[in-house]
């Protein structure tokens, strides 16, 4: 598919130039594998053939490229994909493909299965040949037994608390939270006080046309709560980031793609590299999904982001290893 | 028919039901919920517990399986005990010495709860 479909804003509410059906719109295309940039105040999208196009001349704009990747379960091993180092490679191919290449990976969390130390070897392994720098933020499988000593020891040397910290790229503020410590029965994700302290004073001096990147594990708005996919106490932490002109929020936890607009905040879910999960409520459990072996690779997936200098949206797209 | 098949067939259910009772008051046919055995079984499977809810005697021993195929934990919540994450088909035991009511949970799916009530 090499169309290229052109849209005219209608109503540009905030002043972005976007308006939120022109948006929706266009994260309907995304999940056909096409691209939505603002571009001249108009929204263009390309389907994902022509993504070459769009690398070239974001690359010679000096913007900024990444990509996201969640879920990878290293040492699961049951029906649902008996072969998540293979998944796992496929998704690093898939990223060595990209012509408009990215500068580097966040990966938001359950890289291990079971916490273990060869699980993480074997990850890091496998990543490096994307020889690029991987950003993480742990997920719930990959602090157990240990309070998350180990995953500390290996990713967040420089990150405060359990494990959250922040940093910049030509312009672009990221931020990786962590909300699967200290979980209470019944409860959703939890940030914690201590986290939610440091998250304000990280922002406070930033000026409002920043963009900002948070990433964490579990989906930081309420997705399904019967399945403990929500963080109780997300709210504060998006109440110190309404001043930002433009905030986008990726998580993983869930293994399945999901966005949401809300007012200048956008949220995202990647797929997994590993196995899915039901959408909600259409299974008893959230637990893994077996599908037909030869759509596996459909269903499990990377994000490519991409952020356009002055627009106020990155633009996420998703793409299967199919 | 003849009568004495008739007084059979009248008589055999209230037969049963007396040996029935008679089992019960000598616990053969005890079930976890009301009477207490000396060991006890819960299954984590489906992010959940089953039974949730157990009743057993002070100084029992219960032991949680995971036949689900994904990795959970038993935590209560009060840190009376605390397993490892166990994978599929892991154990894990704990001896309840003192009543009480245990709460306990699943910390990496903390929606999945349970609880144990020691007599």
């Amino acid at each position: 598919m090499t169309k290229i479909v052109k849209d005219e804003i209608v109503h540009d509410h905030n002043g972005d130039g976007i308006d939120r059906r022109g948006f929706l719109k266009c994260m309907a295309w995304a999940g056909t594998g096409a691209l939505c940039v603002m571009q001249g105040g108009v929204l263009k999208s390309y389907s994902l053939s022509r993504l070459s196009d769009l690398g070239a001349s974001a690359a010679a704009a000096g913007e900024l490229s990444f990509v996201q990747i969640s879920d990878s379960h290293m040492g699961f091993s049951k029906p649902a994909n008996p072969d998540v180092a293979g998944t796992l490679k496929a998704a690093v191919d898939k990223i060595n493909a990209l012509s408009g290449a990215p500068e580097f990976l966040l990966h938001t969390g359950d890289i291990s299965h079971l916490s273990k130390p060869e699980e993480f070897d074997t990850v890091d392994q496998i990543l490096k040949a994307t020889g690029k720098e991987v950003f993480f933020v742990p997920g719930e499988h990959d602090v157990l037994n240990d309070d998350g000593a180990q995953f500390r020891e290996r990713y967040g040397k420089a990150a405060k608390g359990a494990g959250w910290y922040s940093f910049e790229k030509k312009g672009v503020h990221f931020i990786g939270l962590v909300n699967v410590m200290n979980l209470k029965a019944g409860g959703l994700g939890t940030l914690g006080h201590e986290q939610l302290e440091w998250l304000e004073d990280d922002v406070k001096q930033l000026k409002s046309s920043t963009p900002i990147v948070v990433f964490a594990h579990i989906p930081l708005w309420t997705v399904y709560p019967e399945w403990g996919w929500g963080t109780d106490d997300s709210a504060q932490a998006l109440a110190y980031l309404k001043k930002f002109g433009s905030v986008t929020v990726l998580n993983g936890h869930i293994h399945q793609t999901m966005q949401k607009v809300e007012g200048n905040v956008t949220f995202h879910t990647a797929a997994s590299t590993a196995f899915p999960q039901p959408q909600p409520g259409k299974a008893d459990s959230p637990g893994p999904m077996k599908v037909p072996a030869e759509q596996l690779r459909s269903v499990l997936g990377i994000t490519d982001v991409n952020y356009v200098r002055g627009q106020h949206a990155l633009a996420v797209v998703d793409s299967s290893l199919a | 028919m003849r009568r004495s098949v008739w007084i059979l067939i009248l008589a055999a259910p209230i037969v049963l039901a007396a040996a029935q009772l008679v089992r019960d008051s000598w616990g053969f046919t005890a079930s976890a919920a009301q009477a207490p055995t000396s060991s006890t079984e819960v299954k984590i499977d489906n992010f959940s517990f089953g039974p949730a809810a157990l009743t057993v005697a002070a100084g029992t021993t219960v032991t949680w399986t995971n036949r689900d195929d994904i990795p959970h934990t038993v935590v209560s919540d009060d840190k009376a005990f605390k397993s490892k994450v166990l994978d599929t088909d892991e154990k894990f035991s704990f001896t309840f010495t003192k009543p009480g009511t245990y709460s306990y949970f699943c910390s990496v799916h903390p929606k999945m709860t349970g609880k144990v009530v020691v007599q």
